[in-house]
């Protein structure tokens, strides 16, 4: 949060001042991992041109953005560096997910796979499509815009009340299944190995 | 004289088989003849290029005797005569001897077996996974391992907006 205000303190027009700037200049961090990154390429090159919403100013540095632009899946060897990402960028700062992927983790319902983004970042906008056009990404890019510009505040304080994680629960109630099974299966083998040895222990010392 | 001849000629006996389909030359060792061999191959065959090492799990495959399948490509460039050694492991403790001392180059394709199928390579330099992160306990290209997984993609702290 840029600006220490008590909750009852409403500066409007300070707000609207921010809000007017900040969604005009809205500086992507481009984390393009898939073929949804082409996507985000062509929307940034001159036949679309991002420029023409102010969110041109594509940086590879966290540090230096305000918008996280996830394109493409995400495997679970890569979601801390996400995350490190999103931790990185300064206060106030949005996210897009862009593509099916992103979003669900796609076709990827794999080990590997993260199933959406949404479960361990916070997420604002989200862009179906595989991969979603670049019309879609502006109209989604125009659509954080309106937000910014209804909702925001100088001092950040509609993020406070956003304590859950956006997506579903990390955990599903099969994988819960599936990891039990194993874990009884587990049990279940060390226990026979053990009678085992205890087996051939008395025959060798009867 | 062909490969296949050779090799039948100084490798008789129990374990040792040879097989075709189509262009697909293939040669059944036991695993404890594997150095043997790959050596002899590589100096008097001339296959002087690993091509990979692969692994297949023949859990539930019809006629499988063993559980492992461990799959040696070899190439000869001057005649670009190809060959697929081929020996079988089970559990537990599948293991082979590394070939790192004949190719380098079998140094992170046996790390990849290593890691996808859990079969160890003895006297490997560096025997560690190298795809999956280090902290995975599974081994994912088992046939006995769920396609979903066991819960290890969920195990990552949620970052939610008012902390951040």
């Amino acid at each position: 949060m840029a600006i220490a205000a008590s909750d009852n303190v409403f500066m409007t027009q300070l707000d609207a001042a921010a809000n007017w700037a900040r969604s005009n200049s809205l500086w992507p961090m481009p984390f393009a991992t898939a073929c949804c990154g082409i996507e985000l390429m062509a929307t940034a090159s001159s036949r679309y041109d991002i420029a023409r919403f102010g969110a041109e100013v594509m940086r590879f540095s966290p540090r230096q953005c305000d918008l996280l632009i996830v394109a493409g899946r995400v495997v679970m060897k890569m979601l801390p560096v996400l995350q490190r990402i999103w931790l990185q960028m300064p206060e106030p700062k949005w996210c897009i997910s862009m593509g099916a992927c992103a979003c669900t983790g796609g076709v990827f319902d794999t080990y590997a796979v993260v199933l959406g983004v949404d479960r361990f970042i916070p997420v604002d906008i989200y862009v179906p499509g595989c991969p979603p056009r670049p019309e879609q990404l502006l109209a989604s890019i125009i659509e954080l815009q309106n937000a910014i510009k209804k909702h925001g505040t100088l001092t950040g304080k509609e993020f406070a009340d956003r304590r859950t994680a956006t997506g579903p629960a990390p955990l599903s109630l099969e994988e819960l299944r599936r990891s039990r099974d194993y874990l009884l299966l587990q049990a279940e083998q060390d226990e026979a190995a053990a009678e085992k040895r205890a087996e051939t222990a008395t025959k060798h010392h009867p | 004289m062909t490969t296949i001849e050779q090799l039948t000629q100084r490798f008789g006996g129990e374990g040792f088989a040879s097989s075709r389909f189509r262009d697909n030359v293939r040669f059944d060792i036991p695993p404890q003849s594997l150095i043997e061999v790959l050596t002899f191959l590589k100096s008097d065959c001339g296959f002087d290029l690993l091509v990979d090492i692969t692994a297949v799990d023949l859990l539930e495959y019809p006629d499988a005797r063993n559980r492992f399948r461990v799959i040696y490509a070899l190439a000869n460039t001057a005649t670009a005569e190809r060959l697929y050694l081929r020996t079988h492991l089970d559990l537990p403790n599948p293991a082979l001897a590394s070939v790192v001392p004949l190719w380098l180059g079998a140094n992170w394709m046996e790390r990849e077996v290593f890691d996808m199928f859990g079969i160890g390579f003895d006297g490997h330099p560096n025997l560690k996974r190298i795809l999956m992160p280090e902290e995975f306990t599974a081994f994912p290209l088992r046939k006995d391992y769920p396609l979903r997984g066991r819960g290890e993609r969920h195990n990552f702290p949620v970052i939610t907006r008012a902390e951040s």
